[in-house]
């Protein structure tokens, strides 16, 4: 029997990946269901108010936010955590001994981070259609799916590049946690800047490219605008973000474990 | 040509030099166990082998290969075990075969490596659900997918109860028999006497002795010992030394000597009790080899 094809070998890591996603709970709440619990919460909070300066529902902003949280968890923290675990365990050096050229590796990961975050932010966005009478535009449809899509892969960049900087697995929980959750809160995830958040905060949120992927997504979402919303600032931003994570992802990654040798 | 050839293998950490100028060849088809206590330099002497290391000095030839180039060709021909726990709990056992075996260019069928290594009934079975001895077998027939020319064994039966540790042995007797080339590291020694060829000790970043299990260390040489219960205020007509309440006799011919021995019990009307006759075992001369360590 002859090895695979580089095509088939990525088909074979994506899945594998997947599985490994699906199999372990813990990750499948947190990116799956945890969201959603959160839309429920502020629709049961905030009701049917409207965010005045936006002129949208709760709904209509929390949705898109809430997705932009989803696949941030689906791919920065799945990544960075499970690939800091599978290094903690000897997978990676076992994996390293083999053929398997390293870039498909990384490449499976990608992928199928992608996938559970397009997963993740279609059952956000169909609950918040079907539930909260979210409005989805078509003009600003593949606004949307470019910006996801530019988001997912920068943040699963970022993802390889807290797996490279930590030590063990539980670094890589500890600082995927502690970059994303605060983030989280000054990008307007969980709720909305106003005109009397600090400028400090602002400026912080201004760096990091959450920000920008929940403003761009968010962006097409939103009544009361033209044309197809296509942010290319902030896709060129986390673009930027996004590769020179990745080199310097490969350029820090080992394979072996770090502790207890 | 041999499978491996290394010569004056250095390797330094920093100040610390964890291998000290070591020559090794193993040829073709060879079950090679390198033995020595933890810290001896045996895992850093084949992770540079297996290309997961860099030598700081010397040259390391595996299967024609300089294993530091990581050469997708060369890890195409070599399985490598690693110590226990390298592989998914949350994937079922072909499953991880499938994964792992995906890239190499002489795949074995799967099937037929669950059936080699006897987990058949498992196939299908989570790896968290896996015995210790099941996972190791697993991880055996893991190592084998790509149809490798040099198998790389870490510990094998580490930790294991002593049927976890037959059915791995087994395992490995297998491997044997298709001819493959075995480099295994334990510091098991009735595990080296039973799986290989030859044997190498390691100590302090050096091969200090090298042979076949049954002549390492001047073994072969040794004298044979004669030992039994010191049998009361009686004098012995051949030279013996008294080791607590037991008699011993060193003894260069043992035939005559236990000849000689049990004459001499006889003519007095004494029955030795706990009579021995005995060579030093590959533990014994382990221990005398790495003692100072």
């Amino acid at each position: 029997m002859n090895g695979l094809s580089q095509s088939g070998l990525l088909v074979q890591q994506i899945g594998y990946q997947n599985k490994m996603f699906y199999r372990t709970p813990i990750s499948a709440f947190f990116t799956l269901v945890f969201p959603l619990m959160l839309l429920v919460l502020f629709g049961a909070l905030f009701g049917s108010e409207r965010i005045n300066e936006l002129g949208v529902t709760v709904a209509q902003y929390f949705a898109p936010a809430l997705a932009v949280f989803s696949a941030a968890s689906a791919t920065y923290t799945n990544i960075s955590v499970g690939t800091a675990f599978q290094r903690d365990m000897g997978i990676l050096k076992r994996i390293k001994g083999s053929p398997l050229p390293p870039w498909l590796f990384f490449a499976g990961k990608v992928g199928s981070a992608t996938i559970v975050a397009a997963v993740a932010m279609l059952i956000m966005m169909s609950v918040g259609v079907l539930a909260y009478g979210v409005t989805i535009f078509p003009r600003t449809l593949p606004a949307a799916i470019l910006t996801f899509l530019v988001g997912a892969a920068c943040f699963a960049c970022m993802g390889l590049l807290v797996a490279a900087v930590s030590p063990t697995g539980n670094a890589a929980t500890a600082i995927a946690n502690a970059t994303l959750l605060p983030l989280a809160f000054l990008s307007g995830l969980f709720f909305p800047t106003t005109s009397e958040t600090p400028q400090w905060l602002v400026t912080v949120g201004d760096i990091f490219p959450l920000k920008h992927f929940n403003d761009a997504f968010q962006a097409t979402f939103l009544p009361n605008t033209t044309g197809a919303q296509f942010d290319w600032f902030a896709l060129g931003y986390m673009a930027l973000w996004g590769v020179v994570s990745l080199l310097l992802a490969l350029r820090l990654f080992t394979w072996e474990p770090r502790s207890g040798d | 040509m041999s499978a491996i050839e290394v010569a004056g293998l250095v390797k330094r950490y920093g100040d610390f030099e964890a291998v000290r100028g070591v020559d090794l060849t193993i040829e073709e088809g060879e079950v090679f166990a390198l033995l020595g206590p933890n810290g001896a330099g045996k895992t850093t002497t084949v992770e540079i082998m297996e290309g997961h290391r860099h030598a700081t000095a010397g040259t390391v030839s595996v299967l024609g290969h300089d294993p530091a180039k990581a050469e997708r060709s060369f890890k195409d021909r070599i399985g490598i075990v690693l110590q226990e726990g390298s592989v998914e709990d949350e994937l079922t056992v072909r499953e991880a075969i499938n994964i792992h075996g995906g890239a190499y260019s002489r795949r074995r069928n799967t099937d037929e490596l669950v059936e080699i290594v006897g987990l058949e009934t498992k196939a299908n079975a989570r790896v968290g659900t896996l015995s210790g001895g099941q996972k190791r077998r697993l991880e055996l027939a893991m190592g084998i997918v790509g149809e490798p020319d040099l198998i790389f064994l870490d510990e094998p039966t580490t930790g294991f109860d002593p049927s976890a540790r037959r059915e791995a042995w087994s395992a490995i007797d297998n491997l044997r028999a298709l001819g493959k080339t075995i480099l295994l590291t334990t510091h098991y020694m009735d595990e080296a006497q039973n799986l290989s060829d030859r044997v190498a000790v390691m100590a302090d970043g050096r091969i200090v002795a090298a042979g076949t299990p049954e002549s390492i260390g001047g073994r072969e040489h040794a004298t044979t010992r004669i030992s039994f219960r010191r049998p009361g205020d009686v004098s012995m007509p051949f030279a013996a030394r008294v080791e607590g309440d037991m008699v011993v006799v060193e003894a260069a011919a043992p035939t005559v000597d236990v000849h000689r021995i049990t004459s001499w019990a006889l003519e007095q009307g004494l029955e030795l009790e706990e009579l021995s006759v005995s060579r030093p075992s590959l533990e014994d001369i382990y221990l005398a080899l790495t003692e100072d360590q």
